[in-house]
C-alpha cells in the first residue's frame, strides 16, 4: 500500500462554481423562509397544536442521525483498524460535522423563540433528554474537530487512535439521545419504546453510509480523481447489512406492538391506514428505502456506480420517509386520553381519527436548506482543506491488492 | 473631617433618622398586626408547599354542549381578545376545552372540560431544555414566557395535549396574563386571582362560571387542607384521574368517568 496523498480540490471548473450557486441559492431561501416563518409566526406552517413538529424537524432529525451515521468510516479505520477505510477518515469526519451543522441549523430556525438560544446554552434542565442532547451536539463538534487535527497533524499520531475512539463512544451516545427524544415521551403510543434508542443508531449506520458512498462516489467522479472497486465493493456490502439492519428493527419495533392489545390501533393506523403515513412506510420505507437497494446491493447492478448511486439515493429518500412516519405518524395518531371511550366531539381536535399535516413551502425550503447548507460545508471543506487523497485507486488503498 | 452633626431644619440628623426608622417600625407592626387579624397572606411571601391547589370536576354535573367555563377562560385570560385571526382553528391557544365522551362498551355518555391537570410529576417540566415549564411549590404547572425557546417538547410529552403554541403576534394582552410569539401556554389556574392576599384571592374563572350557571360541576381548592370543600368530597366520593396509569399524580380529578 503507498503512501496517501491528500490534496484539495481544483475548484475552478464551471461545475463548480454552478455546484456552489445552486447550494448557495437553496441556503438563501432556507434564510428567506426562516425569516419569513419567524416575522409571521408558525400559523404560515402546516404545524398546529397537535402537530407541533413538521417538516423541519424530519429534516433536521434526519441530518443530526445521518452525521453521526457519516462519522462510522472514520471509526472502522480508528478504532477497529481497518486499513482500507484508512485513508476515508478525513472526508467521513467532514461530512459528520457538516451534516450535523446543517441539522442543527435547521432545529435552531424552527424554533418558537430562536433569539434565546443562549438560554438554552445556559441553563439547563438536566432531567430533560433535550437538554441533555444541547451538549451532546456541541461536544460532538469539539470531539470530532479534535479527532480531525489528530489526523491531520503528524506529530499528534500517538493521539489519534484515543481521539477516535472518543469520537465514536460520543457518536453512539449522541444518537442514543436522538432516539431517546422519541422513547422517553411515554404519553404517545407510537413513540414510548426503548427499541427507539438502537433504532436511531443503526438508522444512523444507514443513512449516513449511504449519503458517504453517494457523495464519495459523485466527488471523485466529478474531480476525476480514481475511486477503485475495492473500496467501494467493501462500502456497499456494509451499506446491505445497516439497510438489511434497519429492517430487522423496524420489524421488531412493530411486531413487539402488534402484540400488545393497547397498540393495535397506532400499528393499524401506520401499517393498513388511509393516511399517507400507511403509504409512505410501505411504499417509500420499505420498498424503496430497503428492499430495492438491498436488491441492487447484493446483484450484479451493484458493479454499476450509476446503479450504486441510485440504491444509495433510494436509502437517503427512505430514511426521510421513515423519519416523517416516526415523527409526524406519531403525532399524527390522536392521544389516548381516556381509554375505552370514544371522544364525540371536542374544540380541540380530540375527536379526529388522526390529524391531517400539509407541510407548507417554507417549512419545506428550510428543511431542504439544511442539506444544502451541510453539502456546501463539505464542497467548500474539500477546496480549501487536504480532505480527498488524490488517488482511491485499489493499488493505492488495498492492503491485499496484488497489482 | 468635621463630625460635627448638620441640623437638618432645625433636628439634627441622628434624630431625624432615629424618629423615622421608628415611625416606619410602628407602620409596619401595625401592618403586620393587622395581616395576622385578617390571616392573609402577603403577597411578597412566597408560595409553599403547604398548600396544593387541585379541581374536582364532576361529569355528572357537567351539561353537555354548555361551554361556560370555556368562554370564561378565554374572556379572563384574553384568548378570544380578537387575536390569533391569522392561525388556523388547530393552531389557536385553548387552555380549556370540553370534550364528549361515549364509553365504547356501554354507549354511556358524558361531558367533562380538560384543562392542564397540574400535575404532581409533570412530564413537560421533565422535558423543558431550559426549565421555562416549572412547578411551584403549590402545585400549580406553569411556563416562564422569558425563558420559554418554543421548541415545543412539552407538548409532545403533554399525555392531555393541554398546551398551546401561540402561532402569531399578539396584541391587546391582559396585564395579569402576559402571551408571546413562539411560546407555550397552558392553564395557570388563574394564578393572578390566586396570587392576591387571601382576602381577595378568587377561584379560578371556569369554577366561577360553572357555579354561576348552577350547574356546580367543578369544586377548587387547597387539597392539602383537611377542612377544604375538595377535600371534604374527595375523601367522602371516589374521583379518578385521567391516565392514572402514567402515575402522574395530577391536581384535576374527575368523578363520574
Amino acid at each position: 500500500m503507498k503512501k496517501i496523498n491528500y490534496l484539495e480540490i481544483e475548484g475552478r471548473s464551471s461545475g463548480f462554481i454552478a455546484l456552489l450557486g445552486i447550494l448557495g441559492i437553496i441556503a438563501l431561501a432556507g434564510i428567506g423562509a426562516f425569516i419569513y416563518m419567524e416575522h409571521s409566526g408558525h400559523h404560515v406552517t402546516g404545524m398546529d397544536n397537535q402537530i407541533v413538529w413538521g417538516m423541519p424537524h424530519v429534516f433536521a432529525i434526519f441530518l443530526i442521525v445521518a452525521a453521526s451515521g457519516a462519522l462510522n468510516v472514520a471509526s472502522i479505520g480508528t478504532v477497529f483498524n481497518k486499513a482500507i477505510y484508512k485513508p476515508l477518515g478525513r472526508l467521513s469526519v467532514l461530512m459528520a460535522i457538516a451534516l450535523l451543522a446543517g441539522g442543527l441549523m435547521v432545529l435552531l430556525l424552527d424554533l418558537g423563540r430562536p433569539d434565546r438560544l443562549i438560554v438554552a446554552m445556559t441553563y439547563y434542565n438536566f432531567k430533560s433528554i433535550f437538554a441533555w442532547n444541547i451538549i451532546l451536539y456541541n461536544g460532538f463538534f469539539a470531539v470530532t474537530i479534535v479527532y480531525l487535527w489528530m489526523m491531520m497533524e503528524k506529530r499528534m499520531v500517538p493521539y489519534y487512535r484515543p481521539a477516535g475512539i472518543a469520537a465514536f463512544i460520543w457518536r453512539l451516545i449522541l444518537t442514543t439521545g436522538t432516539g431517546s427524544i422519541f422513547g422517553f415521551l411515554v404519553a404517545r403510543s407510537a413513540f414510548d419504546a426503548a427499541i427507539m434508542a438502537p433504532m436511531f443508531i443503526i438508522m444512523s449506520f444507514s443513512f449516513g453510509l449511504a449519503i458517504f458512498l453517494l457523495i464519495l462516489m459523485l466527488g471523485y467522479q466529478w474531480t476525476e480523481r480514481p475511486l477503485g472497486d475495492a473500496i467501494v465493493k467493501r462500502l456497499k456490502n456494509l451499506l446491505g447489512i445497516f439497510v438489511a439492519a434497519v429492517l430487522y428493527f423496524t420489524l421488531a419495533y412493530h411486531l413487539t406492538n402488534l402484540y400488545a392489545t393497547e397498540h393495535h390501533d397506532v400499528e393499524k393506523f401506520i401499517l393498513a391506514g388511509d393516511s399517507i403515513h400507511t403509504t409512505l412506510f410501505w411504499i417509500v420505507e420499505i420498498l424503496i428505502g430497503g428492499i430495492i437497494p438491498l436488491a441492487i446491493i447484493y446483484s450484479k447492478f451493484s458493479t454499476s456506480r450509476t446503479w450504486l448511486g441510485l440504491a444509495t439515493i433510494m436509502i437517503i429518500i427512505g430514511g426521510l420517509a421513515k423519519i416523517y412516519v416516526i415523527v409526524i405518524g406519531g403525532q399524527a395518531f390522536p392521544l389516548e386520553i381516556f381509554p375505552g371511550m370514544e371522544v364525540i366531539s371536542s374544540t380541540f381536535g380530540d375527536a379526529n381519527s388522526y390529524h391531517i399535516y400539509n407541510p407548507s413551502t417554507p417549512e419545506f425550503i428550510l428543511g431542504i436548506s439544511g442539506v444544502a447548507v451541510a453539502i456546501l460545508i463539505i464542497t467548500m471543506g474539500v477546496r480549501v482543506l487536504k480532505f480527498m487523497p488524490e488517488s482511491l485507486a485499489d493499488a493505492d488503498v488495498d492492503p491485499h491488492n496484488k497489482g | 473631617m468635621n463630625k460635627q452633626e448638620i441640623p437638618v431644619q432645625g433636628i439634627s440628623r441622628r434624630k431625624f433618622l432615629g424618629a423615622s426608622a421608628a415611625t416606619a417600625g410602628i407602620g409596619i407592626a401595625s401592618g403586620v398586626s393587622l395581616i395576622n387579624i385578617a390571616n392573609a397572606k402577603p403577597l411578597d411571601e412566597p408560595v409553599s408547599n403547604d398548600q396544593r391547589w387541585g379541581m374536582l370536576i364532576d361529569a355528572n354535573k357537567c351539561a353537555s354542549g354548555c361551554t361556560s367555563c370555556v368562554d370564561a377562560c378565554n374572556t379572563e385570560n384574553g384568548l378570544n381578545a380578537g387575536d390569533e385571526q391569522l392561525s388556523r382553528q388547530g393552531q389557536k391557544a385553548q387552555w380549556i376545552r370540553k370534550v364528549e365522551l361515549r364509553d365504547k362498551a356501554t354507549q354511556h355518555e358524558i361531558s367533562l372540560p380538560l384543562l392542564c391537570q397540574h400535575c404532581e410529576n409533570p412530564p413537560c417540566v421533565d422535558v423543558c431544555p431550559t426549565g421555562a415549564s416549572f412547578k411551584r411549590e403549590d402545585g400549580l404547572v406553569l411556563v416562564d414566557k422569558h425563558t420559554c425557546i418554543g421548541c415545543r417538547y412539552c407538548m409532545m410529552a403533554c399525555p392531555y395535549k393541554a398546551r398551546s403554541f401561540i402561532h402569531e403576534e399578539l396584541l391587546n394582552q391582559l396585564e395579569d396574563v402576559p402571551r408571546g410569539k413562539g411560546t407555550v401556554e397552558s392553564c395557570t389556574f388563574c394564578v393572578h386571582r390566586l396570587d392576591e392576599d387571601t382576602d381577595n384571592r378568587r377561584d379560578p374563572a371556569c369554577v366561577e362560571a360553572c357555579n354561576a350557571d348552577g350547574h356546580q360541576a367543578i369544586i377548587f381548592g387547597d387539597m392539602k387542607d383537611a377542612n377544604s370543600a375538595i377535600s371534604q368530597q374527595l375523601k367522602k366520593h371516589t374521583s379518578k384521574a385521567i391516565r392514572a396509569d402514567l402515575k402522574l399524580n395530577p391536581g384535576v380529578r374527575y368523578r363520574g368517568i
